[in-house]
């Protein structure tokens, strides 16, 4: 799973797709999440990390992860 | 420690015209109800479960006699047991000095159990029996007629009387109100109202001692009431001059709205609905004005429901799952839907998050939990990003749900009345499977009753069985 090369993101949760002129706001966890994907990060890695980090159940996290996916398909922000 | 999780969230930007209200959602963090924290209510009572504030209930009793009492001199509230007739609700405003209004046998019974005297239960409705009008007129209350049917009932019950049973004339008038709420009591443009009041007073049979009009529901404006009020007016000065016959009392019913928001309003109804000090405005002022002599006017009587319940209940739940519909939006499922919290139908409930939250939200359809496609709470609404086993508290749900909610694919929850204090009291268990059973019947060829050891004879829900901590 990758995003596309030319959507920009930053710090603060705003992304910008030039190809499309959307753009979108991210809360914290979906911040971090697309930093960890532009860094190359396999999913698994980055759920691990998610556990560690965050006080959340696996399926809890497995639930939510599918679901950002969907979104990020949606809003064609994937490769 | 591990960091507070919130689940990911993308939101596209729209550019559009911004959001009167502003951008901000209008749900805050409500993590108790009077001092009481509504986890530990959930963990003792069971999920869900409705609230009632005893303090709100006395607040707005006396905030309602307050607003009448200070414009005109004799007023009396009659407390509406439609609206909620569990006892304690109904024994805290007879305790702050309500009468009762009752529209069935069963409710005037339970006027009675709650210590109400006879004489200070109004009895309405289209719907009484011959033997409720007997109990009525045994214990004298004052019967409040609906239709000449009744009115012959009454009159042929009443010749074996040794006192004559004391009446009301139920009116339906013209206030400007559409649509006209015609089909209770005589209608007054069209000369029934005043043809019944003449075979009453003709008779000898009964005393006619109230007239009674009651305009409709969730009335947005007052001016109705002062059409009402003068039209009342006028027909009980008809009734001294041309019958001989003084009303001793006035009855302007109710219909006085909250202030939750009607669905499809544009805007919210804490912006729109009147407070009871404009109706009580204008009521008394057309009744000051009407021409009685100050020691003459008449008794003014509220049938006030809604406005002294609405804002006291709360109904707390909990998030059961969150799912994303085929069209992107965000569904959230609740664990009561609308076999429970009946005025979902009516009214755009606000509901809140009972824990703490970001500045994150989303829009989500509310369902309820049962298998059926209207169990729809909210058709949108604004919240902060929901898990399951969160929780919510959805507000002025004090009318008319514990009285119209129905045992549909899920069981009654309990209902708690928290005192002035703030400490709950559990006032009406949550229902079992064997309450629900109790009144069937199996003939025998379809074999015996299952042992009552048999899961099916248990309850189901865990609510049920939930105990006070």
């Amino acid at each position: 799973m990758k995003l596309k090369k030319n959507i920009a993101t930053s710090e603060t949760g705003f992304i910008f797709n030039p190809a499309t002129g959307d753009s979108f706001t991210a809360n914290a966890l979906a911040t971090e999440i697309l930093q960890l994907l532009k860094q190359d990060q396999s999913p698994a890695a980055i759920k691990t990390h998610l556990l560690n980090r965050y006080d959340v159940e696996p399926n809890q996290l497995e639930k939510d992860w599918d679901d950002l996916v969907a979104q990020l398909r949606d809003h064609q922000l994937l490769d | 420690m591990k960091q507070r999780y919130e689940r990911p969230l993308i939101k596209k930007l729209s550019a559009g015209p911004l959001n009167k209200f502003g951008a901000r959602t209008e749900a805050q963090p409500v993590p108790d109800i009077d001092g009481a924290p509504v986890k530990d209510l959930l963990r003792a009572f069971g999920s869900p479960l409705f609230v009632l504030s005893e303090k709100q209930l006395r607040r707005n009793y006396q905030q309602a006699v307050r607003a009448f009492r200070t414009r005109y001199p004799r007023v009396q509230l009659a407390w509406s047991y439609k609206t909620n007739y569990l006892n304690a609700v109904c024994r805290v405003f007879h305790q702050e000095g309500a009468w009762a209004e009752v529209v069935s046998g069963f409710e005037y019974e339970k006027a009675l159990l709650n210590g109400v005297p006879g004489p200070q239960i109004i009895f309405n409705g289209p719907g009484k029996s011959r033997a409720e009008l007997q109990r009525a007129c045994a214990l004298d209350s004052v019967i409040h007629l609906d239709h000449f049917d009744e009115l012959y009932e009454l009159l042929d019950l009443a010749a074996g009387l040794p006192r004559r049973p004391r009446v009301a004339v139920r009116v339906n008038l013209d206030a400007g109100v559409y649509p006209q709420w015609d089909r209770f009591g005589f209608n007054l443009e069209n000369g029934q109202a005043w043809n019944a009041i003449g075979r009453i007073v003709g008779s000898g049979r009964l005393e006619l001692v109230g007239l009674h009009c009651h305009l409709g529901t969730y009335l947005l404006t007052t001016k109705p009431y002062g059409v009402a009020a003068q039209k009342l007016a006028d027909l009980a000065w008809s009734c001294r001059t041309q019958l001989n016959t003084p009303i001793q009392y006035l009855d302007l019913g109710g219909g006085f709205p909250s202030t939750n928001t009607l669905k499809g309003a544009y805007l919210p109804g804490t912006d729109t609905a009147p407070g009871i000090d404009e109706f009580a405005e204008v009521i008394a002022d057309t009744l000051q004005r009407a021409g009685f002599r100050p020691d003459e006017l008449p008794l003014l009587i509220l049938e006030a429901g809604r406005l002294l319940v609405d804002d006291a209940g709360y109904l707390l739940g909990t998030v059961l799952a969150t799912k994303r519909l085929a069209d992107g939006r965000r569904a959230t499922i609740l664990d009561f839907g609308v076999n429970v919290l009946f005025t979902s139908f009516w009214y755009d409930h606000k509901i809140s998050p009972a824990g703490d939250f970001s500045q994150h939200t989303e829009d989500t359809v509310l369902y309820g939990p049962l298998c059926m496609n209207i169990d729809v709470l909210r058709d949108s609404v604004n919240l902060p990003l929901l898990n399951r086993g969160d929780q919510v508290v959805v507000h002025k749900v004090g009318a008319y749900n514990m009285t119209q909610w129905m045992q549909f694919i899920t069981l009654r929850p309990a209902v708690v009345l928290l005192d002035e204090q703030g400490r709950p009291h559990r006032i009406r268990q949550a229902e079992t499977l064997d309450y629900l059973q109790q009144l069937e019947e199996v003939p025998a060829h379809l074999g015996p009753h299952p042992p009552a050891s048999s899961p099916q004879a248990r309850g189901s829900q865990p609510s049920a069985t939930a105990t006070p901590g």
